[in-house]
């Protein structure tokens, strides 16, 4: 890119060089310390600058420029829709790209730059078609002047501007677009007149993920670049005391040997090489802060620390003076530490020189990792570039607040002098830590004569996955990690029992932990739906009428839970042996139900056999994505169900690869009815809030096939066997 | 030196005869289509066919490929005009994405064993391969879709 190039006002459809030669005319990307300079700091209510977001070619090719990763979740898709709809597009010419890293790109709540919280989408909503309609007036303006006409004569569609009989392709206007000053205001289409938004809209990122040709962090190749592999600490945080590199560098192939602060990294000329000269490294540790760690010990402390009191969560009245009279439930619930295990390993390369660090990789934190990587180098933070690729999968595990990924391959960058891919093996990712935290929840609850809780105390362990972290100041108040509590310190039962107390201890443990898919909720909305679910036996009631006693004052959670219910059949008879649980939750914003319909035989074999699914997530900008989500969020839930769980002996992860850490699979998999409820609520997310209904919704239909109730996950066969 | 031959191409390879025919695909000839998800024949992402059978390139020796025809996903077709892969796109079957080639690959010597398949057969043939996005159900509705269209391809029906 040119130096006289600037981002402005002025010159939002600028002539460029950049893209075929000069033939082309578009938007140009700002990158770097321009960004940056330019861009408005956030929250200042300007329009965003159209240039950063959007280029149209002189072929009417239309180029979406996304501030956030594509991971599965299908913004690649949702927010091209965006633009395309103000701009009147031409749908069949829309293509997206990744954008670099500048706070330009910056998320519009969150003000820096991420992909997280299932927020893309709405995050993005008006930022996007705001940009979509800049342009589009633009083209009229281009258009009016071109046809002697007022721009209030000139209509648009598929990329045409008309006026009585004559017409330009957006093609043909773009460079005399170009030169026009960039509105200072837009009008935004009335949702009646949209042609795109909310409507079905295929993935536009598949035809190059049926044919090998998607760019995975994975596949990214350098002149000169080597492989890395690198051998850590066999239990967290230890030290390397000292290594013997003398065998690894006698491997074909094998280049370099360097240590970092991770551990040691055998740098080859492929991946195999490195990994085999990583076998013949022998190493002596310093143990970390967790040798000796062994889950059964931590369960133990897990449990003392629940018959204590906690921060406080949440409160109102007396929770304990009403507890100390009538009848008490007691219920104890328990989940183990998660590893996200995306298909595609973590990987990340790096080439650095004197005034520049470039990392190509998948991740979800770029300004983070931009950071990161800027103290690392000595360089400043708009000397790193970071070119995001496809990421295959992320569910969190990408977005590390310390970057871990991404700053070991700096290091070995560094420490090695060569252009680097640091590949990890599969035993690396799920031995490597960031799991989703263990959580033990207490809960002591007494009930009123409707059979409604009157008094609810709830006490939950687990570790704060924000606290150490650079979030921790913004996001710890009082001692509570409110990814810890969310779910039940915010239920909207809880809101209706007169006396309650939600406590909480975290421990630590120096396991590291990290958000994984829908985060807190992945246990909370277990823990919740399954005590409903236990209240409405004890209170002798259908488990689908108590959830809409209680949850009479909560329109959206009861839109989902009638829609999924009656779409299920609910009631209707089933087949001999089948039996149904529902669960029903809000997380991110959205409102999801889930009935599952389960078999179990004498032997403990249990079979999933349906799930029906309803979301209100307010409007769906694509609402064959969101379905979509729905499906993926279910069978990555059913994973954890069925077999998720890393655990610890000797100070060790126990689990290394598939064959120990099963993930759910193609005969696991359950039929699956995702409906999207018309709503007008505010606009919520997809990506996560699919996975927490289905714990509950499954062990529900558990007890209700065979009367056991099941409160630790995953579930074991022989819990199951009643032959 | 071992020579390959790769989607009908030829290629010498310079690599000890036990390396695992994935990381020749990947690090040496850059047919990157072909994915790295566990090394142990655990999740199928490395999928690709040695004489029409599927393996997983992960665990094959670089020593049992020579000779062979080796298909891997950009040797499906040139054009994604391969019944799996217009039945992949119409189904929106991929979200990441990354475990596709695998899972294309499996399904593709499928159909060649059972042209119609059954949900059972499915069942059978692609529990081998791993999705951590959870897209079985539309792998299972692709599967149904493609061997429609490879029949009536066959019939001398539309492609």
């Amino acid at each position: 890119m040119s130096g006289k190039e600037r981002i402005g006002r002025r010159g939002f459809l600028k002539a460029s060089g950049l893209l075929t030669g000069g033939l082309v005319v578009g938007f140009q990307v700002p990158l770097g310390q321009r960004a940056a300079a330019q861009a408005p700091p956030p929250g200042a209510g300007k329009l965003p600058p159209p240039n950063a977001f959007l280029r149209i070619a002189a072929d009417g090719s239309v180029l979406v420029l996304l501030a956030h990763s594509e991971m599965g979740q299908g913004i690649w898709t949702s927010l091209p829709m965006l633009i395309a709809e103000e701009l009147d597009a031409d749908w069949s010419k829309v293509k997206a790209q990744h954008c670099g890293v500048a706070p330009v790109y910056n998320h519009t709540a969150f003000g820096f730059q991420i992909t997280g919280g299932s927020t893309s989408t709405h995050s993005e909503f008006d930022r996007y078609r705001q940009v979509g309609a800049m342009a589009r007036q633009l083209l009229v303006q281009a258009a009016a002047e071109k046809f002697g006409v007022k721009p209030e004569d000139c209509k648009t569609d598929k990329g045409v501007v008309t006026a009585g009989n004559k017409k330009a392709t957006y093609g043909e206007l773009a460079e005399a677009a170009g030169k026009l000053p960039t509105p200072e205001k837009v009008t935004l289409k009335d949702p009646k007149d949209w042609k795109i938004i909310g409507k079905d809209t295929k993935r536009l990122d598949s035809p190059e993920k049926v044919n090998g040709t998607a760019q995975f962090g994975m596949d990214v190749q350098l002149p000169g670049m080597l492989t890395a592999v690198v051998a850590r600490s066999p239990g967290f945080g230890g030290q390397v005391k000292s290594f013997d590199s003398k065998d690894a560098l006698a491997v074909p192939g094998v280049r370099q040997v360097v240590q970092v602060p991770s551990g040691v990294a055998v740098l080859a000329d492929h991946y195999w090489a490195a990994k085999q000269g990583r076998d013949k490294l022998k190493i002596e540790w310093e143990e970390g802060p967790t040798a000796g760690l062994d889950s059964k010990k931590l369960r133990e402390e897990f449990k003392k620390l629940a018959g204590t009191a906690g921060n406080k969560a949440a409160q109102a009245g007396d929770a304990a003076a009403a507890l100390a009279k009538g009848k008490i439930l007691e219920m104890e619930y328990f989940v183990p530490y998660l590893a996200h295990a995306p298909m595609e390993p973590l990987n990340c390369t790096v080439k650095l020189s004197a005034d520049k660090c470039e990392i190509w990789s998948g991740t979800q934190l770029q300004t983070v990792d931009q950071g990161v990587a800027a103290q690392i180098t000595g360089l400043k933070p708009e000397q790193v570039e970071i070119h995001t690729t496809f990421l295959g999968g992320g569910f969190g595990r990408r977005a590390t607040p310390v970057s871990d990924f991404i700053s070991e391959a700096v290091q070995v960058a560094k420490a090695s002098g060569k252009t680097v891919k640091v590949v990890w093996s599969r035993e690396d990712d799920i031995r490597g830590g960031y799991y989703r935290p263990s959580f033990l929840h207490r809960a002591k609850i007494a009930l009123d004569e409707k059979g409604h809780p009157r008094a609810w105390d709830h006490v939950l362990v687990g570790q704060s996955i924000l606290a150490g972290t650079p979030f921790e100041a913004a996001m710890v108040k009082d001692g509570i990690d409110a990814t810890s509590v969310e779910g039940v310190a915010d239920s909207p039962y809880l809101k209706e029992v007169p006396d309650h107390h939600v406590h909480l201890h975290s421990p630590k443990t120096g396991v590291p932990v990290l958000w994984w898919r829908s985060v807190g909720h992945s246990h909370t909305a277990f823990v919740m739906e399954s005590l409903i679910d236990e209240l409405a036996h004890e209170a002798k009631k259908d488990p689908v009428e108590y959830r809409r006693e209680l949850l009479k004052d909560h329109p959206r959670h009861l839109a989902a839970l009638n829609y999924a219910v009656e779409k299920s059949g609910w009631g209707k008879p089933l087949e001999k042996g089948h039996f149904r649980g529902v669960s029903v939750h809000e997380s991110f914003g959205s409102f999801v139900a889930e009935v599952a319909e389960v078999s179990v035989s004498k032997e403990g074999i249990l079979k999933i056999h349906k799930v029906t699914c309803a979301i209100d997530c307010g409007l769906a900008v694509n609402p064959a994505g969101v379905k979509a989500q729905m499906e993926s969020g279910i069978i990555f839930a059913l994973s954890a169900v069925l077999h998720g769980e890393i655990s610890f002996a000797d100070g060790k992860v126990q689990q290394r690869n598939f064959h120990d850490y099963l993930v759910a699979r193609m005969f696991e998999a359950p039929l699956i009815e995702a409906h999207v409820v018309p709503s007008t609520g505010k606009m919520g997310g997809a990506g996560e809030c699919g996975v927490p209904p289905l714990a509950a919704a499954v062990t529900n239909a558990i007890f209700a096939a065979t009367g056991k109730r099941l409160r630790e996950l995953p579930i074991h066969v022989d819990q199951l066997k009643t032959a | 030196m071992t020579t390959l031959t790769v989607n009908r191409k030829k290629h010498d390879v310079d690599a000890d005869p036990s390396t695992p025919l994935l990381w020749v695909l990947r690090d040496l000839l850059h047919l990157t289509g072909t994915k790295f998800g566990c090394g142990m024949a655990q999740c199928g992402a490395c999928t690709v066919h040695l004489d029409g059978e599927a393996v997983r390139s992960c665990v094959t020796p670089l020593s049992r490929a020579e000779g062979k025809e080796i298909t891997t996903i950009e040797g499906l077709s040139s054009d994604n005009s391969h019944p799996l892969q217009v039945a992949w796109i119409e189904q929106d079957v991929p979200q990441c994405g990354y475990c596709q080639s695998g899972q294309i690959m499996s399904a593709a010597v499928l159909l060649r064993e059972k042209p119609n398949p059954t949900d059972e057969d499915i069942d059978m043939g692609m529990s081998g391969n791993i999705c951590r996005c959870g897209t079985y159900q539309r792998i299972r509705c692709a599967i149904h879709r493609a061997a429609e269209l490879a029949g009536a391809g066959a019939k001398g029906g539309a492609k």
